[in-house]
């Protein structure tokens, strides 16, 4: 060893990277076997989703690696041949979408609005309606579901509309519960945005309004498609809110399309499967369309 | 901008008065939409659902406290509090530390941002949706759940199962089986009741066996032993015959052997001399064995039973509570489905936690780590004694918001937990809904219960505040 080393430093470099060489293969190797345990979950259901319904509970979804022939559409086609009827897979795609799509532009639109007001308006107590709304972001749903149902109850006995299972119900509520985060998260930018680019147009005479449109609105709408995309997935996922008050209606939204069957007494795991793969397409689909946004949202929403 | 600026001085305050009123008039209608909305549907109902948990069942009648005792006092309610209890305790720690890891190794490979979107993925998924995937995950049924049937891998190669397996979970015993000449020995073995010498015969009869078991094993009919000198000749049978129902202890033609069956002979101290395996007829031949008396020992393996599975989605606990009380069980008791959800709803939020906090490590001073580097400390003390404490704030706030989150823990239990073990894992959520919209509603006894859990996200309110009021 001694005769050899003629740099005694410039070995023991050699001998720390070989040593951060091995460490780095360990890791990849690693990492990549969490990699793969991650991603096994969701195989699992897209193979559940693929395969004859009679394998489900006599041969394991992971015989497909050495049998890929059993993978078919069948289960696929079977559900969407089934059409729009009322409570079948693709009508409650739809309701799914009827009610998130009002649900995120109603939450972008009047958080927006509110954060303008809350960011550059001039009235006072500005900053203490900002804390009450960050207060409010983390009340929990549960402690209004009571007292909405009756305030539908109520307001259908005095005008005859009451909004208990209706799809705009759900809404209303869902509206609610994403206006504290919605309204927290656009200040949060709007506040970043330089105040004298404000008073300059409204020195130049321009009005609130177009101000908002012209001025605010575009320079906001990173924060804005943050929160759209965070409120959609949000409302897509949901379970409790539709299950209390979409009550009774024959279109149930894909969560409680899976939920009934899980209780149905013939729980078949093929719909099941199916129709979670269909539940999570959508959500997989904006996330990767709009991967920056969500990140975004994720990071100021670090708070729900 | 140039042009209007002659603008200010020709109107100059003039005009500044009124305007501003009418400004200030714009921006709270702007305000307006969202106030109501969130002062009717959030802000309302919270002062409402406190009044209906003074309440009776209907809303009618004023109780005072009652709701509040009950909530107390009630063992189906106390699970709930301990089940957020343990939720609390161990997901956000838990969560919060593999997000760490995730988000420290991942930033040292080429692949980190295909990593981490694998490891997001789940974020986006319905909580429903994830809890019937690992609902089949840990389902009891080897071919359905990956668990299980890795357990059983494991089990059958650590302990392969006997031909002949007995399960104490099916009601089976030894004792069962024991029919002619034979009784447990207290170790999981057969052994004859009778001792035997060279010359002569045993037969030993067994019942409680399928005949599927004994087509499976190509076992034929039994035939009678046949003594012969210097050996000891033998027969393991079904000890059942189909035309004779009742009779036990004389082999019948339409009486099968018992095929594969490892048999041993012993000496009257219990050491083994020999070991052989009955024929497809029963018989078994021990030849060469000398004077003295001996015993036949059906062996134990030959009853070993396969692995039975876990079932990680009932409710049978992991802390010994055998003998306390209705109340103390509810308390103490760690039920597997608990464990189960919460390894599927860290599979569902580590990638909340890592996003974040690779986040603020990417904002991190890298010098102050190479420093520590170049000063020689290990990867792992770099890791906890400065990536850590510098990343303290982001985990805290990682850490207070998976608090918030599992206090409200509901989806999962509904569509993860069989409806046999939802009681034992309800948490306060799940318990307001059950007490609220199944069944006999009680909307006094769900209102007190949405007011605790109202309560108990107080504190991590007030830490919310107080950081957010900090930034301002």
């Amino acid at each position: 060893m001694t005769g050899f080393s003629l740099d005694p430093e410039l070995s023991r470099a050699r001998r720390i990277r070989s040593r951060m060489h091995l460490s780095r293969s360990a890791l990849n190797l690693g990492l990549g076997a969490v990699g793969v345990l991650w991603l096994v979950p969701t195989i699992s259901l897209a193979v559940f989703s693929l395969r004859p319904e009679g394998l489900f509970d006599v041969s394991g979804w992971w015989h497909v690696l050495t049998a890929p022939t059993q993978l078919t559409l069948h289960n696929y086609s079977a559900l969407f041949s089934q059409g729009f009827a009322a409570g079948g897979l693709l009508d409650s795609t739809l309701t799914s979408l009827v009610i998130t799509l009002p649900a995120t532009l109603l939450v972008t639109a009047l958080a927006s609005l509110a954060a303008y007001s809350l960011v550059f308006g001039n009235w006072r107590g500005r900053d203490v309606a900002f804390l009450v709304t960050v207060g409010l972001i983390v009340v929990p749903l549960q402690v209004a579901l009571i007292p909405v149902l009756e305030l539908y109850r109520s307001f259908g006995s005095l005008t005859g509309y009451n909004p208990f299972g209706t799809f705009a119900g759900v809404i209303i509520f869902h509206v609610g519960f994403g206006l504290p985060f919605g309204i927290f998260l656009m200040r949060n930018f709007y506040t970043g945005i330089p105040r004298d680019l404000v008073e300059a147009a409204r020195i130049e005479g321009a009005r609130e309004w177009t101000l908002f449109r012209r001025v605010v609105v575009p320079l906001g709408l990173p924060a804005a498609a943050a929160l759209a995309v965070f409120q959609f997935i949000w409302v897509w996922n949901d379970l409790l809110v539709a299950l209390i008050f979409l009550g009774g209606n024959p279109h149930q939204t894909l969560t409680l399309f899976l939920f009934d069957q899980t209780r149905s007494l013939a729980a078949d795991y093929w719909i099941i499967s199916t129709g979670a793969m269909v539940s999570i397409v959508v959500p997989l689909g904006v996330f990767f369309a709009f991967q920056r946004h969500f990140v975004r949202g994720l990071l100021a929403g670090a708070v729900k | 901008m140039t042009a209007a600026t002659p603008e200010i001085t020709r109107f100059g305050g003039l005009h500044r008065a009124p305007g501003r009123r009418r400004r200030n008039l714009a921006s709270l209608a702007f305000l307006a939409p969202a106030a109501i909305w969130l002062l009717v549907v959030v802000v309302y109902p919270c002062f409402a659902t406190i009044r209906y948990s003074f309440y009776d069942e209907s809303a009618s009648r004023f109780v005072g406290l009652a709701n509040y005792k009950a909530v107390f006092s009630t063992d189906a309610i106390l699970v709930a509090f301990r089940n957020n209890i343990i939720w609390v305790l161990v997901f956000p720690f838990l969560v919060t530390v593999i997000g760490l890891m995730l988000a420290v190794l991942s930033e040292r490979i080429r692949w980190g941002t295909a990593f981490k979107t694998i490891i997001v993925m789940p974020v986006v998924f319905s909580a429903t949706a994830s809890a019937l995937v690992w609902r089949t995950i840990f389902d009891l049924n080897p071919h359905v759940g990956v668990v299980n049937a890795l357990e059983q891998t494991a089990s059958d190669f650590v302990r392969p199962p006997g031909p002949y397996p007995v399960d104490a979970n099916l009601g089976q015993s030894l004792a069962g089986l024991a029919s002619t000449g034979v009784r447990p020995d207290g170790h999981g073995s057969l052994v004859s009741i009778s001792t035997v010498n060279a010359g002569h015969t045993v037969e030993l009869g067994l019942i409680g066996v399928s005949p599927q078991t004994l087509a499976l094993l190509g076992a034929r009919t039994a035939r009678a032993p046949t003594a012969a000198p210097g050996v000891i000749d033998g027969l393991v049978w079904r000890d059942f015959s189909p035309s004779h129902p009742g009779a036990r202890g004389r082999v019948y033609p339409d009486e099968d052997g018992l095929a594969d069956l490892q048999v041993s002979l012993l000496r009257t101290g219990g050491s083994a001399v020999a070991t052989t395996t009955t024929r497809p007829d029963g018989q078994f031949k021990f030849a060469n064995i000398g004077p003295g008396s001996f015993r036949v020992q059906i062996d134990a393996q030959n009853f070993t039973s396969s692995f039975g599975g876990t079932f990680w989605l009932g409710s049978s606990s992991v802390t010994p509570t055998s003998g306390l009380s209705q109340t103390a069980q509810a308390l103490l008791s760690v039920p597997l489905i608990d464990i189960a959800m919460i390894v599927a709803y860290l599979w569902m939020w580590a990638g909340f936690a890592m996003v974040i906090i690779a986040a603020g490590l990417s904002s991190l001073n890298r010098e102050v780590l190479e420093a520590a580097r170049i000063d020689g400390a290990s990867e792992w003390q770099v890791l906890k004694r400065v990536t850590t404490p510098m990343l303290a704030p982001v985990l805290a706030v990682v850490f207070v918001t998976m608090v918030i989150n599992v206090l409200k823990v509901f989806d999962i239990i509904l569509n993860m937990a069989p409806g046999s073990s939802q009681a034992a894992a309800s948490t306060l959520a799940f318990s307001m809904y059950t007490h609220g919209f199944e069944g006999g509603i009680h909307s006094g006894l769900a209102s007190a219960i949405a007011v605790i859990l109202f309560a108990s996200v107080v504190p991590a309110m007030a830490w919310n505040l107080k950081r957010i009021r900090g930034q301002m």
